[in-house]
């Protein structure tokens, strides 16, 4: 199948098709799961909603906030991953990369196993300020004279070893901080309310934001620096800026669902397949394509197993094939 | 040669130290007399029945993966290419993991199905390259999607079983040497001894395979055997480590590396890489025993903290400059 396209017109076209595919998997999730609910009924529920109907309650504390939290995520990890990849010239690069992870995992960790804290919006600071703070001392290790992406990941790789290192010797001290980290290792976008995706769709608006003007600045980056520069685009701006959206975006999901792998890898690819080279172009469309896929995972998850499987889990099921196929392929191991 | 002698004579220190160091209600002094022959009951059981094999494990199993480290580093021709990269840890583990929640909790049954799961992801990332090509790249990657799907399905297991059923695995997987006597430790040094003398004896292969294809096929070695051959051999070494001791990461991946620093020479000499390594995991095990005394931490912890910071220290010292 060749989707590629040249023209706008042909790739708002393909949009449009995403985006109603988008809708699709948005309306199958609220229906999907132990208890099905019929399309009529979700409608229902969504526009007069009767506490008293169990089929209700079931779309508005269950469903709605899941599929809330798949959008949000999905878009977020989506565009991370193509700023990532972009960033570093690398197809292979994941937002986990820059250390996000392991500075949640680590704070989440020293929140419940040091700091005694047990709700659940006091675990996403802790978390998101643990990714910040990681992402912001891998962008201070890993900076040379010149920036160099290479560095980067080498930095994010040994600082995310040490937070890991630490961190597991704290849960493995601890019962509730360790049960808290396995919980978290799965990557679940099963939320028991709306707020702690209102809590992170900021900081995931701002990220989108940055990393829509970040787009065209990529562009200019991924023919060398060099190019880049006498173009008028100062790599290292770009790079500072491609961090700052990757981390808002990436530390928002970390906190929120856990560790989702592989989504911010596999995305863009798929992006890139259906759009072309322009980094504008691949943004938006690895911002749909990450929600329909995160989405459809956790969707697949509801049903494949009883007692479910996290959308984490069903995203690096599916996402490990996709490397290994990709990575069998001659041509795509060099971008 | 100096450069390995110095590395044993610091982990004989280290590991007199191990010996002798206070803890479980023995003196120094009273361990010491354990070797004079004045001392026997209880400190000599310390001693001689719980000190002295963890130490020669750590010593034997730390030689033993900076030499796979360093077979794997040639094999992919990537400096960042270790055992973990081709999955065999993280099949390792998933192994453990099944046996364990299958009830199994006894050594043979972990170190059966260590090796098991090791050897099948292990051989699932061989054969996934062999058709298309193995060049180095792509057995990092292979290796790297087949361990992230194994990852997944490791956490899930860990996610789904009783607190402490998890705890005790996730401490295997965390790579510990707590634990280990004589009955479990004799055979599998034996096993890594020979394996590690069979590698030693290749090594000059390896020096060639360096080259890269052409050249060394030019020299006359046949590659895919050869191939085959140091590929089976960093196998058995890292799968029986893996069965005595879980996944200790990070020394197959900095012993090479250090070892070169410390000798000045890129030619393979697995002598001082195999002397590293086993410096590296006798000086963490004792950090393991006694930071948090008396809790004791998996050693695999100790391993992978130092060796983020090292690199993190390398990478700092290299932006300043």
């Amino acid at each position: 199948m060749r989707l590629r396209t040249d023209s706008t017109r042909q790739r708002t076209a393909w949009l449009v098709v995403l985006v109603a595919l988008l809708a699709f998997v948005a309306v199958l999730s609220l229906m999907t799961g132990a208890r099905p609910v019929a399309p009529d009924v979700v409608l229902h529920a969504l526009l007069t909603p009767d506490p008293a109907d169990p089929d209700h309650s079931v779309v508005w504390d269950g469903r709605i906030p899941r599929t809330a939290l798949g959008l949000v995520a999905g878009v977020a990890m989506g565009v991370a991953g193509a700023l990532v990849q972009g960033l570093t010239r690398n197809p292979l690069a994941d937002p986990g990369l820059l250390g996000i992870n392991a500075g949640a995992a680590f704070s989440v960790v020293l929140a419940v196993g040091v700091f005694r804290i047990e709700t659940v919006m006091g675990y996403i600071w802790f978390a998101f300020a643990g990714a910040v703070v990681a992402a912001v001392a891998v962008l201070l290790i890993g900076r040379g004279r010149n920036f160099d992406p290479v560095r980067l990941i080498l930095a994010g790789v040994a600082l995310s070893a040490v937070l890991e290192g630490i961190g597991q010797g704290l849960a493995l001290v601890n019962p509730q901080a360790f049960d808290r980290l396995r919980t978290w290792n799965v990557g679940s976008i099963a939320v028991g309310s709306l707020q702690p995706v209102t809590a992170i769709s900021v900081f995931v608006l701002a990220g989108v934001v940055l990393g829509l003007f970040t787009g065209r600045r990529l562009n200019a980056l991924a023919m060398g620096d060099e190019v880049a520069a006498s173009l008028g685009t100062r790599a290292r701006t770009t790079r500072i800026m491609a961090v700052l959206a990757t981390t808002l975006l990436a530390g928002s999901v970390a906190a929120t669902a856990g560790v989702i792998v592989f989504l911010g890898l596999m995305v863009p690819h798929l992006a890139r397949r259906m759009c072309g080279p322009d980094y504008r172009w691949i943004v938006v469309y690895s911002a749909v394509l990450g929600a329909v896929i995160l989405l459809m995972a956790d969707i697949l998850g509801r049903v494949i197993v009883p007692g479910e499987l996290a959308a984490g889990i069903v995203v690096a099921f599916v996402g490990a094939p996709f490397l290994i196929a990709l990575a069998r392929r001659r041509k795509v191991i060099e971008l | 040669m100096l450069v390995t002698a110095i590395l044993v004579v610091a982990i004989l220190i280290v590991a007199v130290t191990s010996l002798v160091v206070r803890g479980a209600g023995v003196a120094p002094s009273e361990a010491f007399g354990v070797f004079t022959g004045n001392q026997d009951g209880f400190p000599a059981t310390v001693v001689l029945q719980w000190r002295l094999p963890r130490v020669l494990a750590a010593i034997v199993i730390g030689a033993a993966l900076g030499v796979a480290g360093a077979i794997f580093q040639s094999l992919t021709r990537n400096p960042l290419g270790s055992p973990d990269v081709i999955g065999f840890n993280t099949g390792a583990y998933t192994g453990v993991l099944v046996v364990i929640f299958a009830g199994a909790g006894s050594f043979a049954a972990t170190a059966a199905g260590a090796i098991a799961g090791g050897t099948v992801a292990a051989a699932a990332v061989y054969l996934l390259c062999l058709r298309s090509g193995s060049t180095g790249l792509r057995m990092v990657v292979v290796g790297l999607g087949i361990s992230a799907a194994l990852t997944a399905a490791n956490r899930w297991l860990i996610r789904s079983a009783e607190l402490e059923t998890s705890m005790a695995a996730a401490t295997w997987g965390a790579g510990t040497l707590n634990g280990l006597r004589w009955p479990q430790v004799v055979p599998g040094v034996l096993a890594l001894l020979v394996l590690i003398a069979a590698a030693g004896l290749s090594a000059r292969r390896l020096d060639l395979f360096d080259m890269g294809d052409e050249a060394a096929q030019g020299l006359g070695l046949p590659l895919r055997a050869t191939q085959l051959w140091l590929m089976m051999a960093g196998v058995g070494l890292t799968a029986c480590s893996t069965a005595l001791a879980g996944p200790i990461s990070f020394v197959a991946l900095a012993a090479p590396h250090i070892a070169r620093a410390l000798t000045r020479g890129s030619r393979m000499s697995l002598a001082p890489i195999a002397a590293t390594g086993a410096l590296i995991l006798v000086v963490a095990d004792l950090a393991a025993q006694r930071l948090f005394a008396p809790t004791q931490l998996p050693v695999g912890v100790v391993t992978v903290t130092i060796g983020g910071i090292y690199l993190v220290t390398l990478l700092a010292q290299e932006a300043r400059r």
